[in-house]
């Protein structure tokens, strides 16, 4: 072996992320995620102009991991907490990162409402079906028939109705400009994760608009089983149910940005085709 | 001096918080605020500032809690229910210690009450906006006037101080027109180097946040924080006193009812009976020096309030018993009229001087 290759780094530790030791689980894919967005920050030269808002749940502490700027916001509310810090400074980046009871229950209204104003921010939603840092109670997103700490005989979708498919939701709205499911189970679905969330920093740095990378998840804990367990039961469980994909996309549907893709939707309707203020 | 101009209460809210540099408001539609939302939506475009209908008032106060954190002189306004829904994040506010100023334009309750002008939101803004121990700056006017002056103050107050400041005024006082003198539009706004604009590698990363796992560490923190109190106590009260010097009989009231008191403090005095006015306009701090300074002459205390009797606990602790304080209150939208008022002074003139 050569000396050159011997010094050669081929991963380290993103300068985006603080060398901290977190608080996740061991096998909890928060970690890789983290490394994402770091190393997303770090490739685009935006740590110094990044806001990151966390949860709360097990990124709870997300603050303390993150290299830029960080607010810690009410649970549920990180969407209403970046738009007011997008709006004061709209050069900024700022990003949420929320899991799944945090987004999807508690604070649906805002993430719905942050998605149609189209704000321009980057939102990464884990889900792994289950409140994490609370013990493993089901979440909005728990699967039919999921036994949970709140549902331990199974989710019953008669008196717990049924899961909620947000990328699928938020799709239907003109507001967002691009929306994937991914996840990190293997190399090429990391590598895919990543690009995903590059992708979503890159459109808010081209003002091309709101953009929503959903990471289904595990969590090994509260799922009682071993990480690769937890990745075997997800990929057969839980990618059924949340399948994988770009759910919307405006720039390779042909439109410089979700504005324009609006406008082209609602291209018959008088009012919504007039320009400017009265 | 600046010219007067004739302004509705809840549009000089708007008017003087623009003065007072806030570019940012983001609120949620209910009566009796209507007019100051309205007012916003029309001047923030063009001051090249941000109006923002949230999609709730929950979502409304963490959008003014992420643009305080991010620098920014920001206000939101609403009515008692949709304060009660704005109390997590002004307790979040307070925690993280940002600056904010927070409107009430009172509505009668409890629930959905009446939209008729009240009162009952006193206990709520002195003792408890939100769980965990803290307290807002509370300014309470009883002019349009004083609406321009206090809005314009309390910006300044909660940027000195990292914390959420209060206006509390009431329907009555928002939808009355009088001449207002406006104040000159601020432009040297102060530093804040703790706020959440991105670090540009020139500083550590600077972080919002009320989260604190460490026992001690909170603790430290709102030991900290209550020292800030003290200093706000000693240096913040504020009052009117209106013919107290000689007074046996010292009616209390605030905002819109401080108004009724004063029109019936002055029929008294012309039956002979000797009455003054203490007006708090700080509800917190709570003018507590400036009733003590009335405990030697006066013989008994009236407290006026469009409420079931809430101030009145703050005027018993301030007088400790060394005199009665009685209360008179009327609720739901009924505004008390000053004869109501009159016939309760000369009660309670009749009954102390026994």
């Amino acid at each position: 072996m050569s000396e050159t290759n011997a010094e050669k780094i081929v991963f380290k530790r993103p300068d985006s992320l603080l060398p901290v030791i977190t608080n996740y689980c061991p096998g909890c894919p928060h970690g890789i995620v983290n490394r994402l967005v770091a190393e997303t920050m770090d490739e685009l030269g935006i740590e110094g102009k990044t806001v990151g808002v966390c949860p709360v749940g097990c990124s709870v502490m997300a603050y303390k991991f993150f290299g830029c700027d960080m607010i810690e916001a009410a649970h549920g509310r990180a969407p209403a907490v970046a738009t007011g810090a997008k709006r004061v400074n709209p050069d900024n980046v700022v990003f949420a990162y929320q899991g799944d009871g945090d987004l999807a229950s508690i604070g649906m209204a805002e993430t719905v409402h942050a998605a149609t104003r189209g704000e321009h921010i980057s939102v990464i939603f884990i889900n792994n079906a289950i409140y994490g840092m609370t013990g493993g109670q089901m979440a909005p997103t728990s699967l039919p028939n999921q036994v949970t700490q709140t549902s331990p005989y199974g989710r019953q979708v008669s008196s717990a109705g049924y899961p909620v498919r947000v990328c699928e939701l938020l799709a239907t709205l003109d507001g967002p400009a691009y929306i994937e499911r991914v996840c990190v189970d293997t190399p090429a679905h990391v590598r895919q994760a990543k690009k995903a969330i590059r992708k979503a920093f890159q459109n808010q740095i081209d003002g091309i608009g709101y953009s929503f990378i959903e990471v289904v998840s595990t969590c090994p804990t509260n799922w009682g089983m071993t990480p690769q367990d937890a990745f075997a039961w997800m990929r057969e469980n839980m990618l059924p149910y949340y399948p994988l994909g770009v759910y919307r996309d405006v720039v390779a549907d042909g439109y410089a940005n979700a504005a324009e893709a609006a406008a082209a939707r609602a291209a018959d309707c008088p009012i919504a085709t007039q320009g400017g203020a009265r | 001096m600046a010219e007067k101009v004739l302004m509705k209460g809840n549009e000089v809210l708007a008017e003087s918080a623009i003065r007072a540099g806030c570019r940012f408001f983001f609120g949620y539609p209910i009566t009796p605020q209507t007019e100051l939302s309205a007012y916003m939506a029309k001047r923030m475009p063009k001051e090249g500032g941000t109006f923002l209908q949230a999609e709730s008032e929950i979502a409304a106060i963490n959008m003014v809690y992420g643009a305080s954190a991010s620098g920014a002189r920001v206000m939101t306004s609403s009515s008692s229910p949709g304060i009660s829904l704005k109390s997590e994040g002004v307790s979040y506010l307070a925690g993280a210690d940002l600056p904010a100023v927070i409107i009430n334009v009172m509505r009668g309750g409890p629930g959905l009450g009446s939209i008729q002008p009240s009162q009952s939101d006193y206990w709520q803004a002195t003792r408890a906006l939100g769980h965990g121990d803290f307290q807002m700056v509370v300014y309470a006017p009883s002019t349009v006037q004083e609406m321009a002056d206090y809005v314009y103050r309390a910006f300044d107050i909660a940027d000195k101080y990292r914390m959420p400041c209060m206006i509390m005024a009431d329907g009555m006082l928002g939808q009355m027109m009088e001449p207002v003198e406006l104040r000159e539009r601020k432009t040297d706004l102060p530093a804040k180097p703790w706020a959440t604009t991105g670090h540009q590698h020139k500083r550590e990363h600077n972080v919002a946040n009320s989260l604190y796992l460490t026992a001690e560490e909170l603790d430290r923190l709102n030991h900290e924080r209550f020292e800030r109190y003290e200093e706000i106590k000693a240096t913040e009260q504020l009052s009117e006193q209106y013919l107290c010097e000689d007074a046996d009989i010292v009616v209390v009231a605030f905002g819109a009812s401080a108004r009724i008191a004063r029109n019936a403090v002055r029929a008294a005095r012309e039956q002979g009976v000797k009455v003054g006015l203490l007006r708090p306009i700080t509800l917190w701090p709570f003018p507590v020096d400036a009733v003590r300074a009335t405990i030697p002459q006066a013989k008994g205390y009236l407290c006026v309030e469009m409420n079931m009797g809430q101030m009145v606990e703050d005027v018993r602790l301030a007088v400790e018993g060394q005199a009665p304080v009685e209360f008179f209150g009327r609720t739901g939208g009924v505004i008390p009229t000053p004869n109501e008022v009159l016939e309760n002074i000369i009660a309670l003139n009749e009954k102390v001087g026994e």
